[in-house]
C-alpha cells in the first residue's frame, strides 16, 4: 500500500524516464572504467572541497588530495579575502609545495607565504612567486609567469568548489542547478560546530553513494537501532520517500521521520529519552530565523512528516538537511576502482549549554554507528559483484537515485569519449 | 583515591579514571576493549545520573567549565558511546563491522 503519492506515471523511475530494466555494476568493478571516470568526471566537474569556515582569515589554508583527479590542491584565503586554489606543486622542479611529514597526507595551517621545502622558493597567498634562491644563477628574467598553477575555485553558500578543467566555462553556481539555487537562504553559516569522520572503504565510490541515496535498506539493515516494537512496525511499513527530485546530474530524496518529540516516549531508546536527541539530531530545533522559512529545495513536498532531505551533487558530494536544524555532508573520494575515502561531517549551531552539547554528541555517535553498518555492507557487495557470476540487478522505485547516478556517470564518459573523437588531430606536414 | 569529578557525583568516582576521556577515539577504544560486564556496570551507574549531570553542568558557561565539570561532561560522552553496546548491540562492536572503522578526525574542543 502506498503511503505517499507518486507521480502520475505511477513511479518515480518512469516519471524521470530512467528505464526500468535491471542494471549492471560493470561501471563499479573495472579498473579501465575507473580511469575513464577520472578523466571524464573528476577532472571535469566542480568538486566540493570544504567550507569557508575552514579558512576564515587571510593566510589560512588547507590541502586536499584529489587522487581521482590526479592532483593535490592548496586552498587558501588571500590577503584580499578571496579564497583561491592552486595545484600543490612548486614551479621550480615539481616538489609538492605544502605538506608535513608525509607527502600524501592532507594538512592545514596559517602562513604569510608558501615556502618550498626543497630549494626555498616562496609564493605569496595569491600564488605569485616572491623569492628564488640564487636567482642570479637562473637564465630567467621575468618571474611573473612562474607563479603557482591556478585551479578554478568558487565559493557558493559558503561551500568551496574547485574544477580541475582549465577550459571549464560553467560557474559552480550554474553547475549546481536549480536544486543548488533552491538552497540559498539556508543558514549554513550559523552551523559552525563541526564533527568530522573519515573511513577508508573497500568499495567503488558509487556504491557508498548508492547506500546513502536510498532508504529502502533502513528498516532492515538498521532494524535493531530502534526499539523492538518500533522496528517491527518500520519493517512492516517498508520505506517510501516523500519525494524524489532530479535536476541534470544532481538529485535528491526527501524523507519522513524523526518525529520530535516522539508520539510515545517508549518508541525511542533510553539514552534518547533522557537526552531528547537521536539520529535525526536534537529534538529541539535551534532558535534561528533562517530555519523559520526554509528555501524551496528543502522539503519540496511541504510534508508535515518531513525529516531529512538528502541531496546528491554529482559526482561525489552529498548534503543532508535535517528537519531539527542541522546538516551533514558526505564526500566520497575514489582512490581506485574498488577503494575510496569516505568523509562524513556534521554541522550544528554551537551549543549554548552542556545539555545541548550532549544532544549533539548523541547525534554524532549515532551517525557513526549507522555509517559503520552501512559501510560494512559495501566491501561485501564489492567482492561479490567483482565475481561477475551475476551481472544483472533489479532496482526498485525507491532506488531511483541509484539508477540516475550510474546513468549520469556513464553519460559523462560517453560525452568525454565523443569529445576526444571530435578533437581534430593535428597532422604536421612532412618536413 | 583522588577525586576528579564534582563532589555531587562522588558515586561515579569509581568509573571516572577509566571513562572520563577527552577524545572520541579514546572513548571508542575503551568501549571496544571492555568486556560487556564492565560496560554494563558503567552504564548502570551513570545512566540514572545523566539527568542530574545535565542539570549540574548547565549551571556553568559551556566555554568556561571548571576542570571537574569538564571531566563529568567527558564521562557523559562515554555514557553516550557505551549506550550503543548496552541498549542496541549487546556487544561492544557494531555487529558485522569486521575490520571496518571510522575515525573521528575533528571534534569540538569541549
Amino acid at each position: 500500500m502506498a503511503h505517499f503519492a507518486k507521480p502520475e506515471e505511477g513511479s518515480w523511475t518512469e516519471h524521470y524516464d530512467l528505464g526500468t530494466a535491471a542494471v549492471t555494476y560493470e561501471d563499479s568493478i573495472s579498473p579501465e572504467h575507473y580511469e575513464l571516470e577520472r578523466e571524464a568526471i573528476f577532472k571535469r566537474t566542480w568538486l566540493n572541497v570544504g567550507r569557508v569556515e575552514e579558512v576564515p582569515r587571510a593566510g589560512n589554508y588547507f590541502t586536499k588530495e584529489l587522487d581521482a583527479a590526479g592532483t593535490s590542491v592548496i586552498v587558501v584565503r588571500g590577503g584580499d579575502g578571496e579564497v583561491r586554489a592552486f595545484h600543490n606543486i612548486c614551479r621550480h622542479r615539481g616538489n609538492k609545495l605544502v605538506w608535513n611529514d608525509y607527502p600524501r597526507e592532507e594538512t592545514s595551517g596559517t602562513c604569510r607565504q608558501f615556502t618550498c621545502k626543497y630549494h626555498g622558493w616562496r609564493y605569496d597567498l595569491e600564488g605569485a612567486i616572491t623569492f628564488v634562491q640564487q636567482e642570479q644563477e637562473f637564465f630567467e628574467t621575468d618571474w611573473s609567469k612562474w607563479g603557482l598553477a591556478t585551479v578554478q575555485c568558487e565559493v557558493w553558500l559558503g561551500f568551496i568548489w574547485v574544477n580541475l578543467d582549465p577550459d571549464n566555462t560553467v560557474s559552480a553556481k550554474e553547475y549546481l542547478g536549480e536544486l543548488g539555487a533552491g538552497l540559498e537562504g539556508y543558514p549554513f553559516e550559523d552551523m559552525t560546530q563541526v564533527y568530522k569522520y573519515r573511513a577508508e572503504v573497500g568499495s567503488n565510490w558509487k556504491l557508498f553513494i548508492d547506500a546513502f541515496a536510498e532508504f529502502y535498506h533502513a528498516p532492515i539493515l538498521h532494524a535493531n537501532q530502534a526499539t523492538a516494537e518500533e522496528s517491527r512496525k518500520l519493517s512492516g511499513y517498508g520505506y517510501e520517500a516523500l519525494a524524489y527530485e532530479i535536476d541534470g546530474p544532481h538529485s535528491m530524496v526527501s524523507s519522513w521521520g524523526g518525529m520530535a518529540p516522539p508520539k510515545d516516549i517508549n518508541m525511542v531508546k533510553p539514552i534518547e529519552q533522557v537526552l531528547e536527541s537521536g539520529l535525526f539530531g536534537p529534538w529541539q530545533r535551534p532558535d534561528l530565523p533562517g530555519l523559520e522559512n526554509l528555501p524551496p529545495s528543502v522539503n519540496p513536498s511541504q510534508h508535515r512528516a518531513w525529516g531529512v532531505d538528502s541531496f546528491v551533487f554529482f559526482p561525489n558530494f552529498m548534503l543532508l538537511v535535517w528537519a531539527p536544524g542541522w546538516y551533514l555532508t558526505y564526500h566520497y573520494w575514489p582512490t581506485s576502482y574498488n577503494t575510496h575515502i569516505f568523509e562524513g561531517n556534521l554541522y550544528f549551531v554551537p551549543p549554548k549549554t552542556a545539555s545541548d552539547r550532549l544532544r549533539q554528541e548523541l547525534a554524532a555517535v549515532t551517525f557513526k554507528e549507522y555509517a559503520l553498518q552501512d559501510g560494512n555492507t559495501l566491501e561485501a557487495t564489492q567482492s561479490m559483484i567483482e565475481t561477475r557470476v551475476v551481472t544483472e540487478f533489479p532496482l526498485n522505485d525507491q532506488e531511483v537515485l541509484l539508477r540516475h547516478l550510474h546513468r549520469t556517470a556513464l553519460a559523462y564518459i560517453a560525452d568525454y569519449e565523443k569529445s576526444q573523437l571530435d578533437t581534430p588531430v593535428e597532422i604536421s606536414a612532412p618536413s | 583515591m583522588s577525586t576528579i569529578l564534582p563532589a555531587e557525583f562522588a558515586d561515579l568516582e569509581p568509573f571516572a579514571e577509566r571513562w572520563s576521556l577527552r577524545t572520541e577515539a579514546e572513548r571508542y577504544a575503551e568501549r571496544l576493549s571492555s568486556p560487556m560486564n564492565d560496560l554494563q556496570a558503567f552504564y548502570d551507574a551513570a545512566y540514572p545520573r545523566l539527568a542530574a549531570a545535565m542539570a549540574y553542568l548547565d549551571a556553568f558557561d559551556l566555554s568556561s567549565l571548571p576542570p571537574e565539570a569538564t571531566r563529568l561532561l567527558w564521562l557523559c560522552y562515554s555514557l553516550v558511546n557505551v549506550s550503543f553496546p548496552i541498549e542496541v548491540w549487546h556487544q561492544p562492536r557494531v555487529p558485522d563491522s569486521g575490520a571496518a572503522s571510522m575515525d573521528n578526525v575533528l571534534a569540538p574542543s569541549v
